[in-house]
């Protein structure tokens, strides 16, 4: 798993990116009371807003920690998006992107993601 | 990481040691949420939660005259207020805007206890040195904190500490000693729940807060769900829902204009909100259900169900007690009436919206039996 520095996480497997957003950033919404996850055929560019999760007060904009095009959204999250801040990176996860690039260049490990948090 | 230019209430270390999320609100660093938003709004609507409100404004307005040169500034009969009860008002300008919404009490003979919105008390307390004239003198009290306490067990609480404010009813306000030092309580607050508002000196302000922390019943609570809990109780948040351009009539406060004000007409604006109260207001604030989407938050656009942008959400968001998605904000009268079909536009999306009746959640204000 891979992490960008807007609280994102990836799961590269082959040319499919899972993407999601961090315990840390989940924690730092606090409860998530709504999520609009992309859909499928949408392209989306590294950097880019392509998602949007809300607490209770306040909408925020997830970033595309991959460029590509979205092959699926976690449409179970419109019906419980507290799954976001009690499993963000695993049942949590916002979409399935077919990468254009499968590299993790920008990205950070876990332990460099980790060291990143102890800087904030 | 304390922001430097924010102020602090007596309070500060003691949210900071309960693990509270800090941020700035009116000037002041304050709790957004200690657990977490949604249980500290659930906890309040079924026990008692603490809230530090100390970063709002208090003063006394006191002399003679002071009920009288009060008056002047906010369309509430305070004249035949009597001793021991607490009204709502509004302070207007000579335009008839909301400058500040607030509470004022009569606690005994002697003036007035007035609580005004962080935000705005410099501004508020300024225009009113300025303007009250003959016997009557506003004293700052910046040496009082004010500390909430809401829900439906508030009252079994602070009975424990003092009996008499069992009997209290809902605006009811005393000067008394309680925790062994002199304070102003008022059974009131923001919440739509039962509860009272209670002026401390600020170096006890601290040992007061843990005391009633003590009781299982309670909980700290922070801004983020008083916000929730106005919200469902359809309270107005000043500089969002209302401001120095809206009117009483507009922001649907006509409850706050009293009789015989209006037939005196003798407050700062009575032209125009005469007018408005005769001919209608150019726009009113009203309650909306959003009944699919996202949350409708402050600048969400609402149009009619031919798509013209009709008005402006002034706050909204997810209502925890209800479970669904509310709002409040401004339309044209013609579309103001309970059960009108609307749109709301989030991130452009249009979703169905409904005009509802506020408060969304039932108030649970205390009302003694009548005698």
């Amino acid at each position: 798993m891979h992490f960008s520095k807007d609280h994102e996480w990836v799961r590269l497997d082959g040319d499919v990116a899972t993407v999601g957003i961090t315990k840390f950033a989940a924690d730092a919404l606090g409860d998530v009371v709504f999520v609009e996850t992309p859909d499928a055929g949408k392209v989306v560019t590294k950097g880019d807003g392509f998602a949007v999760v809300e607490s209770v007060k306040a909408a925020s904009d997830v970033y595309a920690p991959v460029s590509g095009e979205v092959i699926e959204g976690n449409a179970a999250l419109a019906g419980a998006p507290e799954t976001v801040n009690a499993d963000p990176e695993g049942e949590g996860w916002f979409a399935k992107i077919k990468v254009s690039d499968a590299s993790t260049e920008g990205l950070m490990d876990r332990a460099a993601y980790d060291a990143f948090l102890a800087t904030l | 990481m304390t922001d430097e230019t924010l102020k602090t209430t007596p309070l500060n270390a003691a949210h900071r040691s309960l693990g509270a999320r800090m941020v700035g609100f009116g000037g002041y660093d304050m709790p957004v949420q200690y657990e977490g938003v949604l249980a500290e709004h659930r906890w309040t609507r079924e026990h008692a939660g603490l809230f530090d409100v100390s970063h709002m404004g208090q003063c006394k307005i006191t002399g003679g005259d002071a009920v009288a040169q009060f008056e002047r500034f906010v369309p509430g009969d305070y004249a035949i207020l009597k001793a021991g009860r607490q009204k709502y008002s509004l302070l207007l300008n000579a335009e008839g805007g909301i400058m500040d919404d607030l509470m004022a009490g009569r606690p005994d003979h002697d003036g007035l206890h007035v609580v005004v919105n962080a935000g705005n008390k410099d501004a508020d307390f300024a225009f009113l040195q300025a303007n009250l004239e003959g016997d009557a003198t506003l004293t700052v009290l910046s040496d009082r904190s004010l500390i909430a306490i809401q829900g439906p067990e508030a009252a079994e609480v602070m009975a424990a500490h003092e009996p008499v404010l069992a009997e209290f009813g809902f605006m009811d306000c005393a000067r008394l000693v309680l925790f062994g030092v002199d304070c102003f309580v008022s059974r009131s607050g923001y919440t739509g729940e039962d509860g009272y508002e209670i002026s401390v000196p600020n170096a006890d302000a601290e040992r007061i807060w843990n005391a009633l922390l003590k009781d299982a019943r309670v909980k700290p609570i922070g801004l983020g769900a008083r916000d929730s809990l106005r919200l469902e109780a359809g309270l107005p948040l000043h500089g969002h829902d209302i401001d120095a351009t809206t009117s009483p009539v507009e922001g649907a406060l006509t409850f706050a204009l009293s009789k015989s004000r209006k037939e005196r007409a003798d407050f700062n604006g009575a032209d125009r909100i005469l007018k408005e109260l005769a001919d209608g207001p150019a726009r009113v604030r009203v309650g909306l259900s959003v009944k699919e989407g996202a949350p409708a938050r402050e600048g969400a656009e609402i149009a009619d169900m031919d798509g013209t942008v009709i008005g402006k959400v002034t706050s909204g968001g997810p209502s925890p007690t209800l479970g669904r998605n509310i709002a409040m904000g401004y339309v044209p009268p013609q579309f103001a009436d309970l059960g009108t079909d609307l749109k709301v536009i989030v991130r452009g999306k249009p979703a169905a919206a409904e005009v509802v009746a506020m408060p969304f959640v039932a108030q649970r204000y205390y009302r003694k039996p009548k005698a």
